[in-house]
């Protein structure tokens, strides 16, 4: 019995729900946060999640199985190599959703999805824990 | 066939309506960072905070 299994449709044909939700979701591993509407967010973020639980091991395998809805390779290779090593210790929960408002026109609920770690974040806590390294080795040598 | 004697007039239609005609006004909270009335659960359209949070910078949307 496949009960209550459901989604969204989002009143679209089925080649038109997948290619969208795919450029959602590749928009999404590239800027780290997209607006869009609160039915397409969800969407997309089922998916999303999945592939970053799936990019969390980096096989060849992996890679085809995601490759297959994402066919940008630099965002493919930004996935494996950046995004999913920040979730790692992560169980789940890798996006975040926050309600804008409504838009005008339709009235429709705008919001931000985006990852719950930032690419950049991560380079500046590097830089930062680089910084302060030597200064601790100068300390250290001082002593 | 059971059929209405008379036609429902406007007022008995619009006395049976009415309980769900009625117009709620917005439950409003304060943003916790520059004290706007915002609607709940939504990111402050006046400084673009959330819980505390700096989530969107307004300048850059211009």
């Amino acid at each position: 019995m496949r009960h209550r299994v459901g989604f969204n449709r989002l009143d679209r044909k089925t080649s038109h729900r997948k290619a969208m939700l795919r450029n959602m979701v590749t928009s999404l591993f590239r800027y780290e946060r997209i607006t869009t509407t609160k039915a397409k967010a969800l969407e997309a973020r089922r998916i999303a999640d999945k592939m970053i639980t799936r990019a969390k091991e980096d096989t060849v395998h992996s890679r085809r199985i995601i490759a297959k809805d994402i066919g940008d390779k630099e965002i493919l290779n930004k996935l494996f190599t950046e995004i999913a090593p920040m979730f790692q210790e992560r169980a789940g929960g890798y996006t975040r959703i926050l309600k804008l408002g409504q838009r005008q026109g339709d009235a429709a609920e705008v919001v931000l999805l985006e990852l719950v770690e930032k690419t950049e974040d991560k380079k500046e806590e590097k830089k930062k824990a680089k910084k302060k390294a030597p200064k601790k080795a100068a300390e250290a040598a001082a002593e | 066939m059971a059929v209405p004697k008379y036609k429902t007039s406007k007022a008995r239609t619009r006395t049976r309506k009415s309980i769900n005609m009625k117009l709620v006004a917005p439950k409003l909270v304060e943003c916790s960072t520059c004290g706007n009335k915002v609607l709940p659960h939504r990111v402050c359209p006046k400084c673009g905070f959330y819980r505390g949070k700096q989530v969107l910078n307004l300048e850059d949307i211009g």
